[in-house]
């Protein structure tokens, strides 16, 4: 059997556990309908009107993504130079410090920008 | 590094297959039950509370008989939800928490109805980077969740952890690569082998330092539980969700706890290795004995996570931001820096292990001692700063702020104007020094 299939397995278990809780809250449940009840909740306020698909977000959520982004490809980078550390040696150390050193300077330029302000 | 090594996995017959599943499954849910019954036990002992005490005896039975209660309540659906997508995030949470504990070790090779098997579903060479993979994929359950709720504080809450997460998923993923480089693997079953001799928490204590912080922030619990301050965001990405959807997501929250410290098990505590002076009986790391080991571990973490949440407030988002991505990530890029040079230095053999140590250690002070000058430097500008503002709080004082009437704050001072002044609708700020210094302030920030 294929080192993957047993992950199959389990998760055909979780879904099948998780689909089947959903479903079946559906049912065990009482229904008793009031129309406030279906309003969003907003601590009993009348709910903020929301625009379509969500509105807009602010924009630091997207500059925290995008520098997740950079740094978690270095991640990618660096995980397989760990792993074959031993071999590549000095070589490969030399390399993987120059290419940590471009992310840090790109990194102190975005600290020096502010962009790891979150006000 | 396949063949021989992952011979074993991967050649189960179907139906052990099946009962590791079945096992695994069972073990969450009653793990899952089981800490959220301790979690309020230990937090009500904490606050002088006597907790959860009447279903069973010492009120096992409470978070069974919670999740009872909640399948038989209303399902309330706000009618803003995105109907689709809103059904779907509770079963991706749910999935993925399972699924992450497909690679976890819990014990060595053991007979199972004259089967040998290791204690563990399945590994392969990049079974960290699996786990890794599934924990991104749970945060779409949040984000989504939060968004198809169709209301403010779930579309908030989500935007929160997402960006919570992925920062502290950096720190986390940092932090591994030490383990790596020392293990010359990212199989779990390869790296618990490596630390027959010495426990990677030992050798590359930074490290676990920084995987312990990140793994808080990464399951939303206290003193970094932000998507679910109640007091800005009612319940975060889960406030719309009821019964048996919420339950769903309460579930993958616990289960992403047990994931993480079987993750510090695994990856810095030896996995199921017994702790030293257990380790002196030669069948200690034979047999089913490693699964209480292990199961010893990952209770010690959660203990530490009840007792955070015990212990420590809850911290402002943008100290907690600062703190992840201006601390965690530079002090751990700095750390495989020098754990990557000594590990060189010592393949090459040039210098002892102690040597290193030693020069690692006195970088690693020189490192801390730079960062307390620049952390005081900041502190002197942050307290001139404010030294300012509060001169020119107490300079001038506006009993009618932005039209509502306020009290003075001690320090301050009430001024006079005129109600004629008032009525005209003229700026009641007395003082343009003031003015400017609040100009300057704004500016600066």
């Amino acid at each position: 059997m294929n080192v993957y299939t047993p992950i199959l397995v389990l998760g055909l278990l979780a879904f099948g556990f998780a689909a089947f809780s959903v479903a079946a809250a559906t049912v065990t449940g009482p229904k008793r309908y009031n129309r406030a009840k279906y309003d969003a909740y907003e601590c009993g306020i009348e709910p903020t009107p929301q625009p379509i698909g969500g509105g807009r977000f602010p924009v630091k959520y997207y500059l925290t993504a995008m520098l997740f982004i950079v740094f978690d490809i270095e991640i990618v980078f660096l995980y397989p130079w760990a792993v074959a550390f031993d071999q590549l040696a000095l070589f490969g150390l030399i390399e993987m410090f120059l290419f940590i050193i471009t992310v840090l300077v790109v990194y102190a330029y975005v600290w020096r920008r502010r962009g790891l302000e979150w006000d | 590094m396949t063949g021989s090594q992952f011979g074993l996995f991967g050649t189960d017959p179907w139906w052990l297959v099946i009962l590791k599943v079945v096992a695994i499954f069972v073990m969450l849910v009653l793990i899952t039950l089981f800490t959220i019954w301790w979690e309020r036990r230990v937090v009500s002992r904490m606050q002088h509370r006597i907790g959860p005490n009447r279903t069973g005896p010492f009120g096992l039975l409470q978070s069974l008989m919670d999740g009872i209660k909640l399948a038989l309540k209303e399902e309330i659906i706000p009618k803003t939800a995105h109907m689709a997508v809103y059904w779907l995030a509770p079963v991706i949470s749910a999935t993925m928490a399972f699924l992450a504990f497909a690679v976890i070790p819990f014990g060595p090779t053991v007979s199972i109805f004259g089967v040998e098997t290791p204690l563990q579903l399945t590994d392969f060479p990049v079974s960290v980077l699996y786990v890794l993979a599934i924990a991104s994929i749970g945060i779409y359950g949040i984000v989504l969740g939060g968004w198809a709720s169709g209301s403010t504080y779930p579309l908030l809450g989500g935007l929160r952890s997402s960006a919570q997460m992925i920062s502290y998923e950096i720190a986390m993923g940092l932090s591994f690569v030490a383990v790596f480089l020392y293990a010359g693997s990212m199989s779990t079953s390869q790296i618990v082998a490596e630390q027959e001799t010495v426990w990677f928490a030992v050798i590359l204590l930074p490290s676990f330092l920084i995987y312990c912080t990140a793994m808080v922030g990464e399951t939303n619990r206290a003193p970094f539980d932000l998507p679910e301050a109640e007091g800005e965001l009612v319940g975060g990405f889960h406030t719309e969700y009821s019964s048996l959807k919420f339950a769903l997501f309460f579930l993958a929250e616990y289960i992403n706890m047990v994931t993480v410290s079987a993750m510090a098990t695994t990856l810095f505590l030896g996995g199921w290795r017994a702790p030293w002076p257990l380790s002196l009986w030669a069948g200690a790391n034979e047999g089913w004995w490693p699964m209480l080991w292990w199961l010893v571990k990952v209770q010690i973490f959660i203990f530490v996570f009840i007792w955070l949440r015990g212990t420590l407030p809850r911290m402002r988002y943008d100290q907690f931001m600062k703190f992840g991505w201006k601390v965690l990530i530079p002090v751990s890029i700095v750390w495989i820096m020098i754990v990557s040079v000594a590990r060189l230095l010592r393949n090459e053999g040039s210098f002892s292990a102690t040597e290193i140590l030693v020069a690692g250690a006195a970088l690693i002070v020189l490192l801390l001692a730079v960062s307390w000058v620049a952390q005081s430097r900041q502190d002197r500008r942050d307290r001139k700063l404010a030294d300012a503002e509060a001169a020119a709080q107490a300079r001038g004082f506006d009993p009618m702020a932005g039209s509502y009437p306020v009290p003075p704050l001690p320090g301050q001072t009430f001024t006079y104007t005129s109600r004629r002044a008032m009525a005209q609708g003229t700026t009641i700020v007395q003082d343009p020094a003031a003015e400017v210094a609040d100009d300057g302030r704004d500016s600066n920030a």
